[in-house]
């Protein structure tokens, strides 16, 4: 009836009549479910890939579906230096990423420590406000804030726009971390002399690597998925992957070719990361939600 | 003044140290309330402000205030504003129920072991690390009406191909479909993090009673994973009232030409930097807050209501 049937599978005594019979509905209905999740999951994704590596004479014929001569030429197009320096682009969205992911962990990760063990939820109540608030409410501010300052066109106001992202996703991670961490062991710490915020740097944070390698990953994934932010505050030397993928679409006509091949560009990147990095995004994402 | 208190000769460094470590709390969480506070209180203060004011077209030009024209401007629009609103809860309710649903599959499906497991974990987490504007663009040559691959499938089973995107009657429920593609799995992820978390006694004390697999399901497992899924509805529902990236990379400004993909955020962004009615789009957008501040407000108030 439903898929939680299917426990009959590892029960010992159903086994049997499995064995009797092993094209059970259940097992062939879970079979059929999994692989409809796997293609519905990856198959745009693999379209899109294909579809970078096709002419756009290839995209607009239906048979030419999966059997094609693959082209590098639309990478060529994104990477043509006449057209803009997409490697800068590249290093952009890094560098940003990189920054505000790096800056956030100095400020949350303490921050994280010092709310969970003082219980600080009014504190921390400010913080998570930054995951709430529809981000074009900032965006005016900040934008007439960084011209007064002179700082439109820099990588500052892109820093601290994304920190914005990042600081609150790290806060809310490390916070949940800390929560299930026993003080036992700094007490411990500095029962033996060590001061406690000596005893926070030696102890706590060497204990708290997978929970610092969890939200370092996700806040540059965050960071380099962000669009609204580096679509207002970037100027064109310091624009991001994906407001540069809109350099595809143009007023007439859209280069589905080399717009599949941009957007392949920006999201590999992420998803090797992903591929190689799962466990701690999981972690991640689902810190604190089953807490209740 | 608390160095005088410590009798022993001890140095500055000494001092400093046990000072710092008095006051560890705030030394640790100052720098961190001090940045969110100063990206956010002044903004969103300056936003307030502007709402009651007549800016617009330079951050720079001269402005008045003019009360509460922008609210009742805004109150009273029954072309762009309301409809924008309508389409936000649309498109968020639309997303949010297919969500948890499928969600839930997933994770009753992922929930015990089988051959392959991980590699189908990897698959489903793939879509919710894609940059959302990729992701936008991919589905935007999917749905194509003419070159398409969507249209293409369901003309092999006989259906005639779709306007999708292009047209004002599905776009914004084609979009909806883009969401929950995208963020199902995160959904799905929460849920088996909570179904994980599960004893197994209760289970096994319905199976002793005779519940079958759905009375188990929708008696047991469902009420015990209550405060996980306002959760998951909670972190999904916040992303999907805001929900930006896709609406812009499909339809571009204003939400298309018939504005049918307008929700608040992109009406906001619009007036905002499109048309720069600055004093108009400030009062769109603490309204906006108002209604996201108001929906989590009911969803905590669900979650308490049973708790106690």
């Amino acid at each position: 009836m439903t898929a939680l049937d299917t426990r009959a599978v590892v029960a010992p005594k159903p086994q049997q009549t499995y064995r009797k019979r092993p094209l059970h509905w259940t097992t062939v209905g879970r079979f059929v479910a999994l692989a409809l999740i796997v293609l519905a999951f990856l198959g745009p994704i693999v379209w899109m890939v294909l579809a970078s590596f096709k002419l756009n004479v290839q995209i607009y014929d239906p048979s030419k579906a999966f059997i094609f001569d693959p082209t590098l030429e639309n990478y060529g197009t994104v990477f043509d230096p006449r057209r803009g320096n997409y490697l800068v682009y590249i290093w952009n969205s890094f560098f940003v990423a990189f920054m505000a992911t790096a800056l956030s962990l100095v400020l949350a990760v303490p921050a994280a420590y010092a709310m969970s063990r003082f219980v600080m939820n009014k504190s921390a109540m400010v913080v998570l406000m930054a995951r709430i608030i529809p981000g074009v409410s900032l965006l005016v501010p900040w934008y007439f804030i960084f011209a007064q300052l002179k700082m439109t066109g820099g990588y500052l106001p892109l820093v601290l726009s994304h920190m914005f992202v990042s600081l609150p996703l790290i806060l809310y991670i490390m916070m949940s971390f800390f929560d299930q961490m026993p003080e036992e062991l700094e007490e411990s710490a500095q029962v033996d002399g060590l001061t406690a915020i000596g005893a926070f740097f030696r102890i706590t944070l060497p204990l708290s690597v997978p929970g610092i390698a969890t939200a370092t990953i996700l806040s540059f994934i965050f960071s380099w998925n962000n669009f609204m932010f580096a679509l207002v505050l970037s100027s064109s030397s310091t624009k991001t992957l994906p407001v540069a993928i809109f350099d595809f679409i143009g007023y007439a006509a859209i280069d589905w070719g080399a717009l599949m091949a941009a957007s392949v560009v920006v999201t590999t990147p992420i998803m090797l990361i992903a591929l190689f990095t799962q466990r701690y995004i999981v972690s991640g994402l689902t810190a604190g939600a089953t807490k209740g | 003044m608390t160095s005088l208190q410590t009798p022993d000769d001890v140095g500055a460094a000494e001092r400093f140290s046990r000072w710092a470590d008095r006051n560890r709390k705030w030394l640790f969480a100052g720098p961190s309330i001090a940045f969110t506070a100063l990206l956010l209180a002044i903004p969103l203060g300056w936003t307030l402000y502007l709402s009651f004011t007549d800016a617009k077209r330079s951050v720079r030009r001269d402005f008045d205030f003019n009360g509460l024209e922008n609210y009742l401007g805004v109150l009273t629009d029954t072309e762009r504003f309301w409809p924008s609103v309508w389409r936000t809860f649309a498109f968020t309710a639309g997303a949010l129920t297919f969500e948890l649903i499928l969600g839930m599959i997933i994770a009753l499906l992922l929930w015990k072991p089988f051959r392959g497991q991980g590699v189908v974990r990897t698959i489903v987490l793939l879509p919710l690390v894609a940059t959302p504007v990729a992701v936008g663009m991919m589905w935007r040559l999917l749905f194509e009406p003419n070159i398409g691959f969507i249209n293409e499938m369901l003309s092999w089973v006989g259906i005639p191909p779709q306007p999708w995107l292009a047209d004002p009657s599905t776009s914004l429920a084609t979009l909806t479909f883009v969401d929950i593609w995208q963020w199902t799995p995160m959904v799905a992820l929460i849920l088996l993090a909570g179904l994980t978390s599960l004893s197994d006694e209760p289970q096994e004390a319905a199976r002793v009673d005779g519940a079958n697999g759905w009375q188990r399901f929708w008696y047991v497992t469902v009420p015990l994973m209550r405060p996980v899924i306002i959760a998951a509805v909670l972190l999904r529902g916040i992303d999907a009232l805001k929900t930006f990236d896709i609406l812009y990379a499909t339809k571009g400004k204003g939400g298309g030409a018939f504005h049918d993909v307008e929700t608040l955020n992109v009406y906001a962004y619009g007036l905002s930097f499109d048309y720069n009615e600055y004093g108009v789009a400030s009062a769109v957008l603490i309204l906006f807050f108002l209604i996201i501040l108001a929906v989590i407000w009911v969803l905590q108030m669900q979650r308490k209501g049973r708790e106690s």
